[in-house]
């Protein structure tokens, strides 16, 4: 496979990558591309019912890279492995991780995979394939490294990859974890999403070169930039970046041009976003409308099966709310254990047995 | 006189401090034409330039090391961190490089570093921290916490007027909870290194800062009422220095004291106090000192977790009242 070129934003690929791919892939992938959007928009519902406890970010306009570069991915126990951001809720889907999971971290149920103790996406199940993000910026990037050096150091045929905001690559982890990650040439592969924000910050505020593909050369490896709202093209340049550190060749950073279309989460109005470039990314820029039309127009699918995905997605977001959404919050005692192996709990103190 | 919320007067604060020195200067993330992250510095950007509120890439130790430089040539800078929390990533800066330059190489560096603090607000692990303690260690910081509508405003206008780099801790559920009346036209200054009476009273003192100093002077009230117990409540308002005189002048007063953080256990500045007063007030003692902390745990999210996890009035008032037994 070729090193794909690279697409301007907005245009419309040509190329036949889909054909690489399966009905029934096209299908699971159209599947992870409307769970996430119903997902979020019922933990949108949820947020305005106060049900969702901490703030909740969207990833509108972002599901197609999310989805797609995850999808690349090989899944499944002791293969690679992701760290997904914030925004990468569909990336999480697509690696295994649960409606039902992601409903009740945001509520923080006592059920909830990190049991209430951290937020939204927040979590891991390494079986899976996936490292939960901290807050932090950039501090997955190291972790990643580590991640992919331990696949390095066994001889495993395995990769790491990483996402981080346009924002996030002005942070010290990052340059740190990648100069590590390129100078051992780890099998890792960095999604750079240039979604044009970081919160109120436009990325001629945050870097002074072009591209985030800019950056690759100073730490002298490849870099390819894409168009992250068409799902193929994304998908297409991380096989090969994959492809290419499973072979022991290294580190690869996929840079997705993209737009954030909401807010940097719920609370906030984007008023400094141009409203005509909003309405322009969201009519003729949707990466779920261009994956659709694509693959109809190429009667790959019929809108029939795309209609009967709809319909399962919704049954399966509501049966997982209902199932969740009045399970209880957890034990305050709950709050000690596991701060360490050994001894198991915090000590609860003096005055709260008086 | 008008009233304004905690987070109104830090921004009256800087205002003033902006328009009566223009070697005062903000960076920060989103600190520009967007306000910050909870508008302390909305309108700021456009009444003193984008040269004077500068938006910064996500660059912590960047913000903090920048600020120390252009501190070393005269500038006042006030650098602000989105959420204390990131204050980790500039923690080389800070403790190697600031906090140092005076002792080890006569570099004045007159900066305040600021951000918003605190639990309470189910922030989860990382948008709750309270990091005093791992600045408390450092030689060469000063490190206030505000409490009040006032000394929001006196503290950061004092700590840009101060010649020495200043951790200004401005807790987040203050910000737009309590009001006060502020006189209009008087230049306020609190004093860094002085603590400040919250409550007269003459059985017990709790010592205290921040947001707990509202949870304390809630728990006296209760005591007072319940139990007829008089509680004083000292405010310490500058962590470091630490106003000793302060200290040993209520534990002389009431000859029991109770330490009250949000910051956990183990390490916090509570010990720290519980030694001085050993050192410099042990026989006027009739209890032990005792401590109403954060539990020795990341702060989780889930409102039971956390507000198990953070001491609460019930909690202050429980110890207290064992402690006034004692
Ligand atoms: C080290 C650090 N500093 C500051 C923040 C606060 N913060 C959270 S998200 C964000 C903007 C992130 O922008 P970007 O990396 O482009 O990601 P996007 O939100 O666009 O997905 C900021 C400044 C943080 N999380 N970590
Ligand atoms: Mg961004």
């Amino acid at each position: 496979m070729a090193l794909p070129a690279t697409r301007p934003t907005g245009a419309f690929p040509s190329g036949a990558a889909g054909a690489a791919l399966s009905t029934d892939q096209l299908l699971e992938i159209y599947y992870y591309l409307r769970l996430t959007r119903t997902l979020e928009e019922r933990l949108v519902a949820l947020y305005r019912q106060t049900k969702v406890i901490g703030g909740l970010f969207r990833s509108l306009g972002q599901e197609g890279e999310s989805v797609a570069s995850a999808y690349a991915l090989e899944r499944g126990r002791n293969k690679d492995i992701l760290s997904p951001l914030i925004r990468n809720l569909g990336s999480m889907l697509v690696m295994g991780a649960q409606p039902i999971e992601i409903l009740r971290q945001y509520m923080a149920k006592a059920d909830s995979p990190t049991r209430g103790r951290e937020l939204n996406v927040h979590f891991n199940d390494l079986e899976k394939g996936y490292l939960g993000q901290i807050s932090h910026l950039g501090d997955m990037i190291p972790v990643m490294a580590g991640i992919a050096l331990s696949f390095k150091m066994r001889g495993q045929p395995r990769v790491g990859l990483v996402y981080i905001g346009d924002g996030g690559t002005s942070t010290g982890t990052f340059h740190e974890g990648l100069n590590l990650a390129a100078v051992q040439r780890l099998p890792m592969v960095v999604v750079g999403e240039y979604n044009h924000w970081a919160y109120s910050t436009p990325p001629e505020k945050q870097f002074a070169v072009k591209d985030l593909a800019d950056k690759a050369k100073g730490y002298g490896i490849p870099a390819v930039t894409v168009d992250g709202n068409d799902v193929f093209a994304v998908y297409e340049a991380t096989k090969f970046a994959l492809d290419r550190a499973r072979r022991g060749k290294g580190v690869h950073f996929i840079e997705v041009k993209t737009y954030r279309r909401k807010g940097h989460a719920e609370h906030d109005d984007q008023h400094y976003v141009p409203k005509d470039v909003l309405d322009l990314w969201s009519k003729s820029n949707d990466p779920m409308d261009r994956y659709t039309q694509r693959i109809l127009a190429a009667d790959l699918v019929e809108q029939k099966e795309l209609k009967e995905i709809d319909d399962r997605v919704r049954v399966a977001v509501d049966q997982a709310t209902d199932a969740c959404v009045n399970e209880p919050l957890p034990a305050a005692e709950s709050a000690l254990p596991d701060v360490y192996v050994d001894p198991p709990a915090a000590e609860k103190l003096w005055f709260k047995a008086l | 006189m008008a009233e304004v919320t905690f987070l109104e007067a830090l921004r009256q604060g800087l205002w003033e401090e902006m328009e009566r020195d223009e070697r005062v200067f903000i960076l920060g993330e989103d600190v520009g034409l967007y306000g910050g992250a909870f508008k302390v510095t909305d309108g700021f950007a456009k009444k003193f330039g984008e040269s004077r509120v500068i938006d910064t890439p996500i660059s912590e130790a960047a913000i903090v090391g920048a600020a120390a430089g252009a501190a070393h040539m005269g500038l006042r800078p006030v650098a602000e961190m989105q959420f204390i929390d990131f204050i980790s990533c500039a923690y080389d800066m800070l403790t190697n490089y600031v906090a140092t330059a005076r002792y080890r190489a006569g570099l004045a560096t007159p900066m305040v570093v600021r951000g918003p603090c605190g639990g309470y607000v189910r922030g989860g692990p990382f948008h709750s921290q309270n990091p005093e303690a791992a600045f408390l260690h450092t030689p060469g910081l000063k490190i206030v916490y505000p409490a009040t509508v006032r000394d929001a405003k006196g503290l950061i206008k004092s700590s840009i007027r101060d010649d020495d780099p200043v951790l200004y801790l401005e807790h987040k559920w203050l910000y737009r909870r309590i009001k006060e009346q502020l006189p209009e036209g008087e230049e306020i200054l609190t004093p860094i290194g002085q603590a400040r009476i919250a409550r007269e009273g003459k059985h017990l003192s709790i010592i205290t800062y921040g947001a707990t100093l509202w949870k304390s002077l809630e728990a006296a009230a209760q005591l007072e009422q319940q139990d007829g117990v008089s509680v004083e409540v000292l405010d310490l308002r500058t962590l470091l220095p630490l106003d000793d005189a302060a200290i040993v002048s209520t534990v002389k007063k009431t000859n029991k004291v109770l330490i009250v953080h949000e910051d956990t256990r183990t390490g916090g500045i509570a010990g720290e106090i519980a030694a001085r007063i050993n050192e410099q007030a042990f026989e006027w003692l009739d209890g032990p000192i005792m401590r109403v902390t954060a539990h020795d745990v990341p702060l989780p999210y889930a409102p039971t977790l956390e507000d198990f996890v953070l001491p609460q009035t019930d909690d202050i008032v429980r110890a207290a009242r064992w402690l006034s037994k004692y």
